[in-house]
């Protein structure tokens, strides 16, 4: 559905995307993600031809640079800043763009409003709007048209931990409903719930490309585990674990052991096979 | 181009400058100025009737020469890097809009927002002169109306690429003031002191006002009052004889030029910088 082929855009003598090349299937959602500065934002701007760029990107088979117009039909963006116009209503907002968006006259928005939880707020100049209603907004706006590809730069990133979760339960249900997503992000959290496919970017450059479940052994990440138990099985359980050849050292409560990629259920495992219970343990 | 989505934007940028307290202030300042001026010269200075309404126009040209080109040029500075900054103009062009129906629908609406500021103040100017009894030729009226507009929307083309080259707002804004402080200057002051300097012919003084908008439309505002251009001292008078009959249609080509090549220029350089 998307084709990206040696997608470049340098700022100046600032690279910031660098022969980037993925491909993303009709109902699949795509991660885009790296630290700040990676790439990401260029990348999705690219994708709807915002600035220039060199390379080559279709969508549907269509040209995003030469039929930008038809592409962008295709597409609901959300944008990672909350840029509306602040002294227009929602309902006013919503108007201006299902408009240009040629959404037909008579469209009920009903619907789309109950959906996102926007019903009570129509009136509501937008400014006047938290950040998550807002972003609700953005993905009203960005759903009009029905469009089969959501394209979402950082789209929790302004949000509060139970606005972020609410958002992400309502792009889940897109995703569920066959939506293609390309999306940006920097939370690994958003990423496991979210992504088909992870496409890291370090510095405009593709690092790696894997489903969220492989990331840790592509990337040969160490998981650091925190066990809490029982004050008198602390230290019978460092010496089994350290027995095993497992980096696990003291931590207030419990032990914090060292894991590498895939090995997390080993370590309860090895404690178990020796009778030593775990209350309680958190990943990092 | 989908004229339909220019349309959409002409009606967002007009309701947004009923909105705008820039524009607001303008429109109000300048209605109120015009009116203040009517009054004095058909009341203060006692001219009624024919000498009254040629001493209002007279007036009219002066507060057009310093207030329209304000308006013009800050407005358009302000209208495309103020959406860049606030982070709107990205929202909007990933919309299916083409960067052309963009420029194009935000100008035509505040050309038309400009142009509706000018008719009510001219019109209201026009109705207390017709009250007090000092109305006179209201052709001339409507032309020297007409040319406001004109140079209403040549300040805002330039405004527009200033708009469409700065990537802040405030600097966008910091510009278009400079610029319309030199061409004020550059109006009268500055332009008999570098002829004096120079030492620069007629015709030479007369191609150098011909260049700035201020002027071209003070001489063609002089041009509608009068039968002549003496007025104006040599420059006017060369002018008058060089051009002859040719000379109305040359200054408004080129204050239409004026309105269609910087906005040319910024639908290029716009075009060209995308979102950035």
């Amino acid at each position: 559905m998307i084709e990206v082929r040696h997608l470049t855009k340098r700022f100046g003598r600032f690279t910031a995307v660098q022969d980037l090349s993925f491909a993303v299937a009709e109902g699949e959602a795509v991660a885009l993600w790296g630290a700040n500065g990676a790439g990401k934002t260029t990348a999705v701007r690219c994708l709807l031809n915002l600035f220039p760029y060199e390379g080559e990107i279709t969508v549907n088979g269509l040209d995003a640079r030469r039929q930008s117009k038809a592409v962008r039909r295709l597409v609901g963006f959300v944008p990672q800043e909350l840029s509306f116009h602040d002294d227009m209503t929602v309902a006013e907002t919503l108007i201006f763009y299902a408009r240009l968006k040629k959404v037909p006259d008579g469209y009920d928005f009903e619907p789309l409003l109950e959906r996102l939880r926007l019903s009570e707020h129509v009136q509501k100049r937008v400014g006047e709007l938290s950040g998550g209603l807002k972003q609700r907004l953005a993905l009203a706006v960005a759903l009009l048209s029905d469009p089969p590809i959501l394209i979402l730069d950082e789209p929790t990133a302004s949000l509060d931990i139970r606005s972020r979760e609410e958002f992400l339960v309502l792009l889940r249900g897109l995703k569920r409903a066959g939506k293609t997503m390309v999306f940006s992000s920097h939370h690994l959290e958003e990423i496991t719930a979210l992504a088909d496919r992870v496409l890291l970017l370090e510095d405009g450059r593709l690092v790696v490309d894997a489903p969220p479940d492989q990331l840790e052994r592509q990337l040969n990440w160490e998981t650091t585990l925190h066990l809490y138990m029982a004050d008198a099985a602390i230290d019978p359980a460092l010496q089994t674990l350290a027995g095993l050849g497992m980096p696990v050292s003291r931590n207030g409560r419990g032990l914090r052991v060292q894991v590498a990629p895939g090995n997390k259920g080993k370590v309860l495992q090895a404690l178990h096979d020796v009778g030593l219970r775990v209350d309680d343990f958190t990943v990092e | 181009m989908d004229f339909e989505n220019v349309l959409i934007l002409i009606q967002k940028e007009l309701r947004d400058a009923l909105r705008n307290r820039w524009f607001l202030l303008y429109a109000v300042a300048f209605a109120a100025l015009s009116l203040a001026l009517a009054w004095l010269s058909v009341s203060g200075a006692g001219s009624y009737g024919v000498a009254g309404f040629g001493r209002t126009t007279a007036g009219l040209i002066n507060l057009v020469l310093l207030i329209v080109p304000l308006m013009g040029l800050t407005l358009g500075a302000m209208s495309l890097a103020g959406e860049r900054e606030k982070g709107t103009l990205v929202y909007l062009l990933a919309q299916p809009i083409s960067a052309t129906e963009l420029l194009l629908g935000k100008f035509i609406g505040l050309a038309l927002a400009l142009t509706a500021a000018l008719v009510i103040g001219f019109g209201l100017t026009g109705l207390m002169m017709v009250i007090s009894g000092s109305g006179g030729d209201f052709i001339i009226f409507a032309t020297l109306m007409a040319l406001a507009i004109l140079l209403a929307v040549a300040s805002l083309s330039v405004g527009f690429l200033i708009s469409a080259a700065v990537r802040r707002a405030a600097t966008a804004v910091g510009l278009a003031l400079f610029l319309w402080l030199v061409l004020v200057y550059f109006g009268d002051l500055g332009l008999m002191g570098t002829a004096m300097v120079v030492q620069m012919d007629v015709g030479q003084l007369l191609t150098l006002a011909l260049v700035n908008p201020l002027q071209v439309f003070k001489i063609a505002a002089v041009l509608n009052l009068r039968d002549n251009l003496e007025v104006l001292g040599p420059a006017g008078i060369y002018a008058f004889r060089t051009y002859g009959g040719a000379l109305w249609p040359l200054l408004v080509g080129l204050l239409l030029a004026w309105a269609a090549v910087p906005l040319a220029l910024s639908l290029r350089v716009f075009r060209g910088r995308g979102v950035l």
